[in-house]
């Protein structure tokens, strides 16, 4: 496990990838809908930002255990 | 006037472009550049004296309790680490930032290090903030302004579009509890960033008592119809039960779990973000050698930071905002009534 230097580093940007990809389409899929409905923009973004959280939790366990690796 | 924004432009370019050619004077990276890691880090973690800047640490008092007796002394009597301190037949002494007994001896530790007088500070803060916002609004009948009219609002915001709406009819009873939670984890984000800070909700202990708080006022709550759908969530056909079933008792326990790490993670890789942007200055100036290198790097670095800066203070609110709506979403599901 020690010998690979750096590999913590990788794993860590992997796990951001996949946060970058998820918050990213509910994003554009958020902005998509408020264009089409804008009177409901309020809700789209309340459960926008739950979506996000959810997401950006998972990739964060992977920033821990590279934390704790590295 | 569009000389001189040409001219500002011509001037940030060449502030903000000169380190490469400063960097192309090095001939060898030697081995010994410095490593900001072990800097960083003692920045992000709790410790038992307030370091303010250079030499001058605030001492904070070490309570110890053991073989039936308190003993208490400031941290300065441990001078960094050098020596070793002696009450009774008790020798205490730091190694790795923990406090070790040289016998082995049992001992609990209540002291007051850096995150507790930090949160300390917050609930007064809190406390005397929130108390003139309470004692206004009871007694004068005019427009608020102030501290006041920046706080109503969000406490309106908390108590009706994240409180109210995920709980439904039984908001009451839970209103202390979530207001408490979003106030403290607004107030020790925002501590956090200012200078010389303790990094207090990016302490995994800390985040995982307000997710045992939250964890266990969801199950004292928890109707019967929270349990029958955790064993049988409606509409899955029975074939799928024996795979549902481990899966929801799982879920019981990861979503506090996130709770804990979501806040713990986003704080901290936060103010990590920043300790690194920073020394960015010293790894390029090699700890005070390369002056000219150190000076060039100043402004790109100071902008990065700024920008982060603002990032981080948006990420304060919303990992408040987060951990408050998620808890008053998981408790309105363990009260909701059955239609």
């Amino acid at each position: 496990m020690e010998e690979i230097k750096g590999i913590a580093a990788i794993g860590a940007g992997l796990a951001a990838i996949g946060a970058g990809i998820g918050i990213g389409m509910i994003g554009g899929k958020a902005l998509e809908a408020m264009a089409r409905q804008p009177e409901h923009s309020g809700m789209i973004q309340t459960n926008m930002f739950i979506a996000a959280a959810l997401v950006e939790g998972v990739a964060l366990f992977g920033v821990v255990v590279a934390l704790m690796q590295g | 006037m569009k000389k001189t924004i040409y001219k500002l432009i011509f001037a940030s370019l060449l502030l903000l472009l000169s380190p490469p050619t400063v960097f192309a004077e090095r001939e060898t990276p030697n081995e010994e550049s410095f490593n900001p890691t072990p800097k960083i880090l003692h920045h992000i973690q709790d410790s038992y004296e307030w370091h303010l800047w250079g030499d001058i640490s605030i001492p904070l008092p070490v309570i110890l309790y053991a073989e039936g007796s308190f003993d208490v002394f400031m941290s300065s009597e441990f001078h960094h680490g050098k020596s070793k301190v002696v009450k009774g037949d008790r020798i205490y002494k730091i190694d790795h930032h923990h406090i070790v007994e040289e016998n082995n001896k049992e001992f609990i530790n209540i002291s007051i290090t850096k995150n507790v007088a930090s949160m300390l500070l917050a609930v007064l803060i809190l406390f005397f903030v929130l108390r003139k916002t309470a004692t206004n609004y009871k007694n004068k009948k005019e427009a608020p302004k102030g501290i006041q009219a920046f706080l109503e609002p969000l406490i309106l915001f908390v108590r009706d579009d994240i409180i109210k709406s995920n709980i439904g009819p039984k908001h009451k009873k839970f209103t202390m509890f979530l207001m408490t939670v979003f106030f403290f984890i607004l107030i020790n984000n925002l501590l956090g960033l200012t200078p010389g800070a303790a990094n207090v909700t990016g302490n995994i202990s800390v985040t995982f008592v307000l997710s045992m708080f939250t964890f266990v006022i969801i199950t004292i709550s928890a109707n019967k119809g929270y349990w029958k759908h955790i064993i049988k969530p409606p509409g899955t056909p029975t074939a799928l039960l024996p795979i549902m079933i481990p899966i929801e008792i799982f879920g019981v326990f990861t979503k506090p779990f996130a709770l804990m790490i979501r806040l713990f993670a986003n704080i901290t890789a936060g103010h990590i973000i920043i300790f690194s942007l920073i020394s960015l200055i010293f790894v390029a100036s090699n700890n005070g050698e390369n002056v000219v290198a150190g000076w060039s790097v100043a402004p790109i670095s100071t902008l990065f930071v700024l920008f982060i800066f603002l990032i981080e203070i948006l990420v304060a609110f919303l990992q408040a905002y987060i951990f408050t709506l998620l808890s008053a979403v998981f408790i309105g599901l363990a009260v909701k009534e059955d239609h």
